[in-house]
C-alpha cells in the first residue's frame, strides 16, 4: 500500500538517519531517488536536471536544523523547492476593466471547451455576466458541443457557423459590450503547437480578441512533450496561466512542473471532473505531494491532528504494528475517523495508497452494515472474536439485520486485514515518521 | 456483502491511524533525533553518487539546450549511457524500460558508439516485433469497440477507420454510444456524413450498452460488414465508468462475437498510458491500441512499455485530424522517429 517515493525515501531514511549534517553523498544519493520519482511523474528530463541542480545547491549550502534528519532536511527542501517552482501560491484571474476577455488555447482534447464552460460557471455564481464564444471552427461539433454546454450552466454562447474565427471574435466582442457581458470566454481549436498556420490564426484570433488571460489549457496526463507544448504555445501567446485538467485520474501530473519550468506562467485552474462545477483553484503545495507521490499528507496531518487524540492514536497505532489492534479498538478510532471527512476523501489523500486501492469507489451503505455488526457485537466479542461460535453469529447477524455469512465474512477479512496491516504499518511508520517532521 | 469493501475500509482506517499516530509519535521523537543526529555514524554507502553529481554540474545548461545529443560523442563512457537512457526517457519510453533496454545494450559490449546506436535500434524493434497487427474481422457484422480516456481521439478514429475499411470495399456502420459529452452524437454524425456511412445513435444520456446493441442490429440487419462503437471518453480510474464499459461488451457479445477492442492512447500522453493499457485490458480485453496525435512533436515512447507489459499491439497510428491521417504501425518507421535526435 506504501508505494513509490515513501518506500524509497524509508531507505534513503535508514541510511542517513542520525548524521550531523548533509554530506555530499548523502544529498547525492537522496536526490536520485528523487530523480526517480520525478520522472516517473512524467516531469520532463531536462527540467528534472534543472531543478534537481537547485536543489542540490540548497541542500549543500543548508544548515541542518537541529530538529530535523538530515533525510527530513532533504525532502523538505525538495518539497518546498516543488511549491515554489509552481508557484507557491494560488494564482487568481488577472483583474482588468470590462468586458474581461479569456482566451483558451491548447493541443487537441486537452480540455479547452469543457474548461471555458467551468470557468463561465464559475464567474457566473460569482455575480459576473460571461459571454461564451465559439471560436474552435475546426472540430466537428465543436459549436454544438459549446452550445450544450451554455445552456445547462445558463451563460449565453456567441456562434456563428460559417465564419472565420477572428472574425466570430470580433462579432462576439461588440455583442458583449451591446449585452452588458463583462467578461468573455474564447474557445478556440485544439492546435498543435508546431502548426505554422494554425499558431498564426491563433495570433490573428489574439490581435483581434486582445485578451486579459490567455489560458493554456494542459491534460494532466501529459508526458514529456509538455515542455514543446509550453514552449510553442509561449512562442505565439501571450500565455497568462495554464489549467491542468483531468486531474480527477491517477496521473501524477508531473506535466505541471515541466509546464511552469518553461512558461513562468501559473497553473490557476485544476480540472477535477466532467461535471461544469469540477473546477478548482490550483493548489501548488497539494500539487507538489502529489508528484512525489506522497498523497496529501500534510492535510492529512493536520486533519488528524484536530481530531484524534494524540496520544490515543499513537497507542492504536503501536497496537496495530504489534497485531494487537481489536475491533473494538477499531470501531473507537474508526468513530473519530469518520470526523474527518467521508472515507473516499481521506482515501484519496493516503499517501502511496496503491491506485488499485485508490480506485475503490467506496459505498457508504457497506460502512453501514460493517458498523452494525460489530456494534451488536458484546465488548467482549470485540476483543476475542475467537468466541463467536454458530450461536453468536446468529444473534449479531439477527441483531445488524445481516446474515451469519456477513458475520463471518467481516470477522474474516478482519484477522486478514489484521495480519497485512501488521506488516504494512510496519513500513508505514518508518516512512512516514520522516515526512510528519518537516511540517513546523 | 461485498467482499472487498470490508478490507478496503478497515486498511483505510488503518491507514490513517497511522498517520495520526505518526503525527504524534514524530512530534515527541524530534527531540530524540536531534540528539541522535550528533552522534557517529557508519560511512555513507551512496550507490551511483558519482553519477549524479557528474550530472548536475553539466545540468546548468537552459532548457533550451534540452537532450544533448547522445551519439555526438566518441566515447562509450558513463555520460555516453546516461545520455542514451536519458533520451529514451525524453521520448516518454519511460524509466524502468528504458534502464533495461540500456543495460541489455551494454551488455552486448558495443565497441563504437556507432555501434550501440545500432544496437538500440535493434532493441527496440525488437522489443516491437513478432505481433499481429492485423485488424480483426471475424464475424459478419464484425464489431469493433474503440475505448479510452477524455480527448484521445476516439471519434476521429473512428471516422478513419471506417473511411480505410470503406476503401477496402467494406461497408462500415457506426455506433453513437458515447450518449455522455456533450455533442458527441453531433461529431459522429457530420462525420458519418462526410463519409457517407450510417450512424445509429440515441438520445443524450441514453444507456450506451442499449444504443450500442441498436447499432449492432441495424449493422445485421442492413447487411453492413462492420460496426464500430464509438463510446464515451473515461478515466481508467473510474470503476463505475470502467464497469458501464464492460456491460457495453457484456450485452454486444448477447448477439455477436467482439472482434476488436482498440483502445486509443495520445501520444502526448506520459507513463500514465501504461495503467490506461492496463486497466482498460482488465475491465474490456483491449485487443489492439491506436496511437494517436504522432504528428506532433510527442514520440508516444510510451507503447514500447506496453506492449512489452501487457503484450496488446498497435495496431494503427493517427498523424492528423483527416479522415486519411490513419496509417497502420510499422514498428521500423515509429523506432527512426522515436530516436529521431538520437
Ligand atoms: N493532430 C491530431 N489531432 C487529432 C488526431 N486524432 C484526433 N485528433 C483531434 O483530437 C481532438 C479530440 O478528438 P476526439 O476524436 O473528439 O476525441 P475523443 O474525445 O477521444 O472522441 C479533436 O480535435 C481531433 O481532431 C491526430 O492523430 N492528430
Ligand atoms: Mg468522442
Amino acid at each position: 500500500m506504501f508505494d513509490s517515493l515513501t518506500q524509497r525515501f524509508e531507505g534513503i531514511f535508514s541510511a542517513l538517519r542520525g548524521k550531523g549534517r548533509l554530506s555530499e553523498a548523502d544529498v547525492d544519493a537522496a536526490l536520485r531517488e528523487v530523480r526517480l520519482a520525478l520522472l516517473e511523474a512524467d516531469v520532463n528530463v531536462a527540467v528534472v536536471r534543472s531543478f534537481l541542480a537547485r536543489v542540490r545547491d540548497r541542500a549543500l549550502g543548508a544548515d541542518v536544523s537541529k530538529s530535523l534528519t538530515p533525510g527530513q532536511q532533504v525532502i523538505k527542501i525538495v518539497h518546498e523547492e516543488l511549491v515554489n517552482t509552481l508557484g507557491g501560491e494560488v494564482a487568481p484571474l488577472r483583474q482588468s476593466s470590462p468586458p474581461q476577455v479569456i482566451l483558451m488555447v491548447g493541443l487537441q482534447g486537452s480540455g479547452k471547451t469543457t474548461t471555458a464552460g467551468k470557468l463561465a460557471k464559475h464567474l457566473k455564481s460569482k455575480g459576473r455576466r460571461p459571454l461564451l464564444v465559439a471560436a474552435d471552427l475546426q472540430r466537428p461539433a465543436a459549436i454544438d458541443q459549446l452550445e450544450t454546454l451554455g445552456r445547462r450552466v445558463g451563460v449565453p454562447v456567441y456562434a456563428e457557423r460559417k465564419s472565420k474565427p477572428a472574425r466570430v471574435v470580433k462579432a462576439a466582442l461588440k455583442e458583449a459590450t451591446r449585452a452588458g457581458h463583462d467578461v468573455v470566454i474564447v474557445d478556440t481549436a485544439g492546435r498543435l503547437q508546431i502548426d505554422d498556420a494554425l499558431m498564426k490564426e491563433l495570433a490573428d484570433i489574439a490581435k483581434v480578441a486582445e485578451p486579459d488571460e490567455t489560458l493554456l489549457v494542459v491534460d494532466a496526463m501529459t508526458g514529456q512533450d509538455a515542455v514543446n507544448v509550453a514552449k510553442g504555445f509561449v512562442e505565439h501567446t501571450d500565455l497568462t496561466g495554464v489549467v491542468l485538467s483531468k486531474l480527477d485520474g491517477d496521473a501524477r501530473g508531473g506535466a505541471a512542473i515541466s509546464v511552469r519550468e518553461v512558461t513562468g506562467a501559473p497553473v490557476k485552474f485544476a480540472g477535477v471532473g466532467e461535471g461544469l462545477d469540477d473546477l478548482e483553484p490550483f493548489y501548488p503545495d497539494r500539487m507538489a505531494s502529489r508528484i512525489l507521490g506522497m498523497g496529501d499528507v500534510l492535510t492529512l496531518i493536520e486533519k488528524a491532528e484536530a481530531t484524534f487524540d494524540a496520544q490515543e492514536a499513537e497507542k492504536a497505532a503501536e497496537k496495530m504494528v504489534k497485531g494487537e489492534f481489536t475491533l473494538e479498538d477499531f470501531l473507537a478510532q474508526f468513530q473519530q475517523m469518520k470526523k474527518m471527512g467521508p472515507l473516499q476523501e481521506l482515501l484519496a489523500m493516503i499517501p502511496g495508497a496503491s491506485s488499485a486501492l485508490r480506485n475503490v469507489e467506496i459505498d457508504e451503505q457497506e460502512i453501514k452494515r460493517v458498523e452494525a455488526i460489530i456494534y451488536s457485537m458484546t465488548p467482549e466479542e470485540r476483543r476475542n472474536p475467537k468466541i463467536m461460535n454458530g450461536s453468536r453469529k446468529r444473534r449479531v447477524a439477527a441483531g445488524s439485520g445481516t446474515s451469519p455469512q456477513d458475520v463471518n465474512k467481516l470477522l474474516r477479512q478482519f484477522a486478514d486485514a489484521q495480519k497485512m496491516m501488521k506488516s504494512l504499518a510496519g513500513r508505514g511508520l518508518a516512512g512516514l515518521a520522516g515526512l510528519g517532521g518537516w511540517r513546523r | 456483502m461485498g467482499s472487498a469493501e470490508v478490507i478496503v475500509i478497515l486498511q483505510i482506517v488503518l491507514a490513517v491511524l497511522v498517520i495520526a499516530g505518526v503525527a504524534w509519535f514524530v512530534v515527541s521523537r524530534r527531540r530524540d533525533d536531534a540528539a541522535l543526529a550528533g552522534a557517529p555514524a557508519a560511512p555513507p554507502r551512496p550507490r551511483t553518487a558519482g553519477r549524479i553529481t557528474g550530472r548536475i554540474s553539466k545540468a546548468s545548461q537552459s532548457l533550451g539546450g534540452a537532450l544533448r545529443s547522445v551519439f555526438g560523442r566518441g566515447a562509450l563512457d558513463q555520460e555516453f549511457w546516461d545520455s542514451m537512457e536519458e533520451a529514451l526517457i525524453g521520448a516518454d519510453v519511460g524509466v524502468a524500460a528504458s534502464t533495461d533496454i540500456v543495460a541489455r545494450i551494454r551488455e552486448r559490449k558495443p565497441e563504437s558508439t556507432d555501434d550501440a546506436r545500432r544496437l538500440l535500434r535493434e532493441e527496440l524493434e525488437a522489443e516491437l516485433s513478432g505481433r499481429d497487427r492485423e485488424l480483426n474481422l471475424g464475424s459478419k457484422p464484425a464489431v469493433i469497440m474503440v475505448v479510452g480516456v477524455n480527448g484521445t481521439g476516439k471519434t476521429t478514429t473512428i471516422a478513419k477507420l471506417a473511411h480505410r475499411l470503406k476503401a477496402d470495399g467494406k461497408v462500415p456502420l457506426l455506433g453513437a454510444a458515447d450518449t455522455f459529452r456533450a455533442a458527441a452524437d453531433a461529431q459522429l454524425r457530420t462525420w458519418g456524413d462526410r463519409l457517407g456511412v450510417d450512424v445509429v445513435g440515441g438520445q443524450e444520456g441514453a444507456d450506451p450498452a442499449a444504443v450500442a446493441f441498436d447499432a449492432f442490429q441495424a449493422a445485421r440487419s442492413r447487411g453492413r460488414d462492420v460496426v464500430l462503437v464509438d463510446t464515451a471518453g473515461r478515466l481508467h480510474s473510474k470503476h463505475n465508468l470502467m464497469a458501464e464499459l464492460a456491460k457495453i461488451r457484456r450485452v454486444l457479445e448477447k448477439e455477436s462475437a467482439v472482434d476488436e477492442v482498440l483502445l486509443v492512447l495520445d501520444a502526448t500522453g506520459g507513463q500514465n498510458g501504461i495503467s490506461q493499457a492496463q486497466v482498460f485490458t482488465e475491465a474490456v480485453g483491449v485487443t489492439g491500441i491506436v496511437l494517436t496525435k504522432l504528428d506532433g512533436t510527442a514520440r508516444g515512447g510510451v507503447v514500447v512499455a506496453v506492449e512489452r507489459l501487457l503484450g496488446v499491439p498497435v495496431k494503427y497510428v493517427g498523424v492528423g485530424e483527416g479522415m486519411e491521417d490513419l496509417v497502420p504501425f510499422d514498428p521500423h518507421e515509429f523506432v527512426e522517429a522515436l530516436l529521431a535526435d538520437a
